[in-house]
């Protein structure tokens, strides 16, 4: 049995605008798995639909088995959702918040408040939990909706962009923790804006642009099909004109700053030979963007919408 | 795994709950101004002019008022409390922890309507206490009061659901208390008999449903009132229905809470 079944999902608008167009995709139990795509893409509808904030136009939604439209609530017991905007009352404590979840799912306040406790303290919160939630920074924010979603320990997790503007050391510690829940049978679907966060937690990832999956996979193996790859390259002098490099395109050349793109599997050192010979020292180089991003960019890399996931 | 039921039992007692800590939580903004509006009321209308006014249907003026005060207070506070709080759920989009649980949308109006109840009572119970400062409650019929105070409270808090379902904007909450329910309220017999007015104004006074509320409520404390009380009853249970299945049917068709 799959975690989660989507058949020709579509959902139109009342304005008439077309947000999914057909998507099809399968989530594996266990599985950590992430949904890409720009903005406006239809990731949002999707999560939307699945957790029955938005009315699907058509199609089916299958959670563990359980049929969305028909057995609605057995399927809501079991999914557990981090949306990508702040949605709890800002004015309650977070032991409240949690507690009060709890109880939307028919725990009982003594196991709601036990659980609620020990989800905080996992996630670095419980010296706030009497405190209004307002007084928490937007990390803390973000770290509550993920307690408040696993207090009736779901078994399908779905977070919409949970690192959206948390700082990287607090983005690793949330990395921890959601491998470490994964690591206890919670499968989990993740939207991000970070590429580099999927490339580094999921097994399986699916593209969506415009309302239809382009793209679903192992990571790994979509990430063999990544066709180029770009460095950024730092000069020690800025050569007078722009480089003329064989078998590769030189994007942008400012100054001391140079960006070359490749192609996957060419020799690095036919790179290095030709900056030799043009008289370039290079002093440092780095991936310009993480494998994932190269292969995303390619293939929805024409639409200028500006965010990747 | 646990029965739909049981689950809905605990929500529905966690809403109320939720609710209740709320309009608790400020209870300076919520309870204690209707005591004191109402104190006003009883010590203009009912002492100062009360005294020059006599006898208003067979009753001193303070006792005949008093009643209205408190049902005034009742239908004004369980109106708010389930138009804001359900509007701020929606407004803030913590309304969404409830749509994605699995919760019964009839357990999710419920849920409001008996927290908007829960303030109606605790106002009215407080107006009522301070009243005696200014006259003694008869209380002619015990479960006739209690019973149309509380089926009161539950039409306005379901109106109040109603109202911020519809709601766009914080204006939006406000118009109806504003203009439809404060002149319904004042011109439902609260300070007067409605044998007063002449014919043509009394017989319009009964096309408002306030009135049998108030004079059903007066009913139970003076034991005499203007309607008949299973008029009043009948009112009160028809607007019920009327406006829990729009309540119901809005919430199910997700208006205002879903795309």
């Amino acid at each position: 049995m799959k975690a989660l079944e989507i058949n020709g999902l579509r959902k139109t608008y009342d304005n008439g605008h077309v947000a999914l167009n057909g998507v099809d995709l399968e989530v594996e139990q266990g599985d950590f798995f992430a949904l890409l795509g720009p903005n406006g893409a239809g990731k949002s509808t999707t999560i939307g639909i699945i957790s029955s904030l938005v009315s699907a136009s058509g199609g089916s939604v299958k959670v563990h088995g359980h049929d969305l439209q028909s057995e609605r609530n057995q399927c809501k017991l079991l999914i557990g959702l981090v949306p990508q905007e702040i949605n709890f009352n800002v004015f309650e404590t977070p032991k409240n918040i949690v507690v009060t979840q709890a109880g939307y799912y028919g725990i009982s306040k003594s196991l709601a408040t036990e659980r609620a406790e020990h989800y905080l303290k996992l996630l670095e919160l419980w010296e706030k939990s009497d405190r209004p939630a307002r007084e928490m920074s937007g990390g803390m924010k973000r770290r509550l909706m993920i307690a408040r979603a696993l207090v009736h320990e779901p078994r399908l997790l779905i977070l919409d962009e949970p690192t959206a503007g948390v700082d990287i050391e607090i983005r690793r510690s949330m990395w921890a923790f959601l491998e470490e829940i994964n690591r206890n049978g919670t499968t989990i679907i993740l939207t991000t804006h970070y590429l580099e966060e999927a490339e580094t937690l999921c097994r399986n990832v699916a593209i969506i642009d415009d309302g239809s999956i382009v793209e679903q996979g192992a990571v790994s193996e979509l990430l063999s099909r990544a066709q180029f790859q770009t460095f950024v390259l730092d000069m020690k002098q800025a050569p007078s004109t722009q480089p003329d490099l064989q078998g590769m395109t030189v994007l942008k050349c400012e100054g001391t700053r140079l960006e070359v793109q490749m192609r996957l599997g060419d020799n690095m050192n036919k790179l290095f030979s030709q900056l030799d010979n043009l008289g370039i020292d290079v002093i440092s180089m780095r991936n310009k963007s993480n494998r994932l991003e190269e292969f995303f960019l390619q293939l929805v890399g024409n639409n200028d919408n500006g965010g990747a996931a | 795994m646990q029965s739909i039921t049981s689950v809905n039992i605990v929500a529905f007692k966690t809403i109320v709950t939720k609710e209740i800590r709320r309009f608790m939580r400020i209870w300076v903004q919520t309870i204690v101004p209707p005591a004191v509006s109402a104190v006003l009321y009883m010590m203009i209308f009912g002492t100062l002019i009360g005294s020059r006014v006599g006898e208003m249907d067979g009753h001193q003026y303070i006792d005949f008022i008093v009643p209205g005060i408190i049902m005034m207070a009742v239908i004004t506070n369980s109106y708010s409390n389930s138009v804001s709080s359900f509007f701020s759920a929606k407004f803030q989009n913590h309304l969404q922890e409830m749509l994605i649980a699995p919760v019964y949308n009839w357990v999710i109006l419920a849920g409001f309507v008996t927290g908007g109840v829960c303030r109606g009572l605790a106002v009215g119970a407080l107006v009522a206490a301070v009243s005696l400062f200014f006259t003694r409650l008869p209380v002619e019929n015990p479960l006739i009061t209690i019973t149309v105070v509380v089926l009161t409270a539950t039409l306005f808090s379901i109106a109040g659901v109603v109202n911020s379902i519809f709601a766009k904007s914080f204006d939006d909450i406000s118009i109806i208390p504003n203009f439809v329910l404060t002149p319904l309220t004042y011109l439902g017999g609260i300070f007067y008999s409605i044998k007063l007015l002449p014919d043509f104004w009394e017989g319009l006074s009964f096309i408002n449903p306030v009135l049998y509320m108030i004079n059903g409520f007066r009913f139970g404390i003076l034991g005499s009132s203007d309607i008949s009380i299973g008029w009043s009853f009948m009112i009160i249970l028809i607007f019920i229905a009327l406006l829990g299945s729009v309540a119901l049917y809005l919430l199910n068709k997700g208006v205002g809470i879903k795309s």
